[in-house]
């Protein structure tokens, strides 16, 4: 392992940065690794874990907020949560299971990462609209605050949304605020067998259409289970009495897609939580996996266009809107990827990949050229030594 | 007062040259010019919500077109001219204020429903089409666009974009920037990116989250594709009246606490009461402290049960009245008063400031105190008006514009009430935007350090700093302001 900085404060993320800078020598910046293998290998002979970070430092139920130091484990602030019946409303994945080991997922990462299960089709959206407040080492080895530790704040550039997803390019998280929900008292799915995508992305767009409330609208493969073709499920969370009679209703919107079952309980629980971590995708450890953000109504053309590419294994979420394919960790397969993601106008990750693929390839798509300058005066703006998780996303 | 910078000379001196150059860009059309120069009808886009601050500008273009923005942002960006975008110009905070030597771009000739798609839930836009428009396009199939400010009849989607605007039903369906799928941007050097489209979430880095609320500091937006959603079954309210500011505090914490999510949860102290009941007579407690105004939504079974519970809960902590809505038509009733505030508070005052600070909701009862207080040493009455679920705190202060000394103390008290939100760790605004009115507290909430971070990153868009130039950002710090070389 190389060297690796494990400062237990802000203070110490600043001085590790300051030397970097004053060294030119870059970082790799991560909580505690748990998704390392995302994107490209960073080009950096020293890490920095702010997996020392820890704690929750500020918690008021009854104003729905949360501050955590980066590298508190999601784990630990959902055990936290659960005591009060709250949750981070975009159900962040676990992702430890796809990514082949068990180390657990820090806030900080999640953040930088910018990941959101099922749930981010609802109003509450994606884990970056529940970012209230961070706190960040700059490339500078400056300490800066954006937004704060309410639900509203328009005051400035809202740098928080710019740091969420950048990966540790941008700034070193030390500190995040997140906006809570109430846990939804009792979940139910409701299943239906369809004959292919396009049925089943039809019928979850029905279901999200209907005033019902449904909370995750997903489509899972043939052979989930030993079922015989896709199966579409929605499921409605809120208070226990208010599901029986939406679930009737919502059957009813769908009976014209054919007979729907309900899928209750823990059962229905531990699907979601699957379908969160990715986990139907059932992809073989040296396979490469994709995930692509389309437009729901070009998703069965953009998997169709993958089948016949390669032999791909398909999952969609957020109602057709992210597929989550798993293929050949070759060039051509991720060719195919991208001129299909282009076609359909939506965007891809290649988010899990072997060394070799993921350091030949570009691993997101490539930006517009007026956007990839702004892009660099952006990186400048805040890493202008480059030391920042460098070659991570490009 | 606001200090505008000094306009730039050599820009005025070639005003008539500027005002050819943008006649060809921005031809006139069917519905008028193009371009408007002469002094008498520049004088219609001299302010905008924030009525006590005025300044023509150079000139307004009105394109119809992204290639118009485009090119006319091009040429401003060769002649080194500053720009001021517009949408309805409904800014309170001065966000749409032009300057002397500014082009104002007017979008509200962009008004076109380009696409609405029911199955993939979006609606794609062009920037002047107003923030009511977007939902009356697809409420009779049952969908609506959830941000709701108050000026949502005449506010248009290209500036809710810009400021990031909110509304009273943030506390379920989020404020504009969860919103939104993508824009059509348009870059200071003329440049046309899309970016998002119809998909959900950034590959890379998130441009469309950095845009939204950025109030014309990094580009202009021409289009915006909108996420809609179905509306609920239905929705009603109920009323609420406490003896304190501090009872009426405990009962939202106590909702937010019993795991319901309200759609609106909305707070009015004892002066907005009267002066909402005095102009709409939605018969408000005239003896109440304080007033919540709850809304739920479900079908008319959750709807009764969600209230039942909530009225179990106000009925807790003694309330003086509660009334729950059990019609569509007494839900309006409720609801009317607090629509009709801004207006009711015109009735009873000359002119107001309406201030826009968050606070932690637990905070409520002290910062009321300390307003009070301030209020009485101003000597300026104030009505508060709260989105009580997320914070959102709205002082109206009251004061008369025709004395200068009136509307001096009413900046300063309204700048002491943005500090105090500040201090108990809330936000200088929460939805208005900072514009030119709240520019110089920035740094009372941000650092030295974090303000040349931020000036930075719009550097990165606009090198020059022509977009919307003095507004936002101190005007100490700003290098648009430095001495300029013109060829």
């Amino acid at each position: 392992m190389a060297d690796r900085i494990d400062p237990a404060d802000e203070a110490g993320v600043i001085e590790a940065v300051r030397q970097a800078v004053a060294k030119r020598t870059p970082l790799a910046v991560e909580g505690r690794g748990s998704k390392r293998a995302m994107l490209r290998p960073v080009q950096a002979g020293r890490t920095l874990s702010t997996g020392g970070l820890t704690g929750i430092t500020l918690y008021r139920p009854e104003e729905m907020v949360l501050s955590a130091r980066a590298g508190t484990p999601v784990a630990e602030i959902e055990a936290e949560l659960a005591r009060h019946n709250q949750v981070i409303p975009a159900e962040p994945p676990d992702l430890a299971a796809l990514f082949g080991h068990a180390i657990p997922s820090t806030i900080g990462g999640m953040v930088a990462t910018n990941l959101s299960g099922p749930r981010r089709i609802g109003p509450g959206g994606a884990l970056r609209d529940q970012l209230l407040g961070i706190r960040m080492v700059t490339g500078h080895a400056e300490l800066v605050r954006s937004g704060g530790r309410v639900h509203k704040n328009v005051t400035g550039l809202d740098l928080c949304k710019l740091l969420a997803g950048s990966h540790g390019t941008l700034g070193v998280l030390t500190e995040v605020t997140l906006k809570l929900a109430p846990r939804p008292e009792a979940g139910l799915t409701v299943a239906l067998p369809v004959p292919g995508l396009a049925q089943g992305v039809a019928a979850l767009s029905a279901g999200l259409g209907s005033p019902y409330g449904v909370s995750g609208a997903a489509l899972l493969p043939a052979g989930w289970r030993g079922s015989g073709g896709p199966l579409a499920v929605l499921r409605l969370e809120d208070f226990a009495r208010f599901l029986p009679r939406r679930a009737e209703a919502l059957r009813g919107l769908l009976s014209s897609f054919g007979a729907a079952g309900l899928i209750e309980g823990d059962e229905s629980a531990a699907l979601w939580r699957d379908l969160r971590d990715a986990a139907p995708l059932a992809a073989a450890p040296d396979q490469a996996i994709w995930r692509i953000s389309v437009r729901p109504s070009a998703a069965p053309d953009l998997c169709g266009r993958l089948d016949q590419a390669f032999e791909a294994r398909l999952l969609l979420d957020w109602g057709g809107g992210l597929v989550w394919a798993a293929g050949p960790a070759t060039a051509a397969a991720h060719q195919a990827v991208m001129a299909a993601t282009a076609a359909a106008g939506g965007v891809f990750t290649l988010f899990r990949a072997p060394d070799p693929l993921r350091v030949a390839v570009p691993v997101l798509p490539q930006e517009a050229p007026a956007l990839r300058g702004i892009a660099d005066r952006v990186k400048a703006a805040l890493d202008p030594a480059a030391v920042l998780n460098p070659g991570r996303m490009r | 007062m606001i200090a505008l910078p000094e306009p730039d000379a050599a820009v005025l001196a070639r005003r008539d040259t500027i005002l050819r150059d943008l006649c060809r860009l921005v031809p006139d059309g069917p519905f008028g010019p193009g371009v408007i120069g002469d002094a008498v009808r520049l004088r219609v886009y001299e302010t905008d919500g924030l009525s006590a601050y005025r300044q023509p500008p150079l000139a307004v273009v009105l394109p119809t077109s992204t290639e118009e923005v485009a090119a006319v942002l091009r040429y401003c960006h060769k002649e080194k001219i500053r720009v001021v975008p517009r949408g309805a110009g409904t800014s309170l905070s001065g966000g749409a204020l032009p300057l002397a030597d500014a082009v104002v771009i007017g979008l509200m000739r962009m008004n076109r429903i380009l696409e609405v798609d029911f199955d993939d839930r979006l609606a794609v836009v062009e920037a002047g089409v107003t923030n009511l428009g977007i939902t009356q396009a697809v409420a009779g199939d049952g969908f609506f666009y959830a941000p709701d400010p108050s000026s949502q009849l005449a506010c248009m989607i290209g500036g809710n974009v810009m400021m990031n605007s909110g509304g009273a039903h943030c506390l379920k369906y989020g404020v504009t920037a969860g919103n939104l799928l993508g824009v059509t941007f348009v870059t200071i050097e003329g440049e046309v990116v899309r970016v998002g489209g119809g998909h959900l979430d950034a590959a890379g880095y998130d441009w469309l989250g950095l845009i939204t609320g950025s109030e014309g500091q990094l580009g202009l937006v021409t289009e915006v594709t909108v996420r809609i959603l179905r509306a609920a079954e239905g929705a009603r309210a109920m009323l609420a009246a406490f003896r304190s500011n501090e009872v009426a505090g405990q009962v939202v914490d106590a909702i937010i606490g019993s795991g319901i999510i309200p759609v609106a949860l909305e707070f009015m102290d004892r002066p907005a009461i009267h002066a909402c009941e005095a102009f709409a007579n939605a018969g408000y407690p005239l003896d109440a402290e304080a007033m919540l105004i709850i809304e739920v939504e479900g079908d008319t079974a959750e709807q009764d049960d969600l209230l039942g519970s909530l009225a179990a809960i106000c009925n807790r902590f003694d309330p003086i009245s509660l009334r729950v809505a059990e019609t569509a038509e007494q839900s309006l009733a409720i609801w009317k008063g607090r629509k009709g505030a801004f207006g009711a508070v015109g009735r009873i005052s000359p002119d107001y400031l309406c201030m826009d600070g968050t606070i932690p909701t637990g905070e409520l009862p002290h910062v009321l105190r300390r307003i009070g207080e301030m209020s009485d040493s101003y000597g300026l009455k104030v009505a508060n008006i709260f989105h009580a679920g997320d914070g959102n705190l709205h002082p109206l202060i009251m004061f008369d514009a025709n004395d200068p000394d009136s509307f001096r103390k009413a900046e300063a008290f309204g700048a002491d009430i943005l500090k105090l939100c500040v201090e108990v760790g809330g936000c200088l605004t929460g939805e208005h935007g900072v514009g030119v009115e709240k520019r110089d507290l920035m740094s009372v909430q941000f650092t030295e350090t974090e303000l040349r971070q931020q000036r930075a990153v719009k550097s990165a868009f606009d090198p020059d700093w022509l977009l919307n130039s003095a507004k936002v950002f101190p005007l100490e710090g700003n290098p648009a302001l430095a001495p300029r070389a013109h060829g």
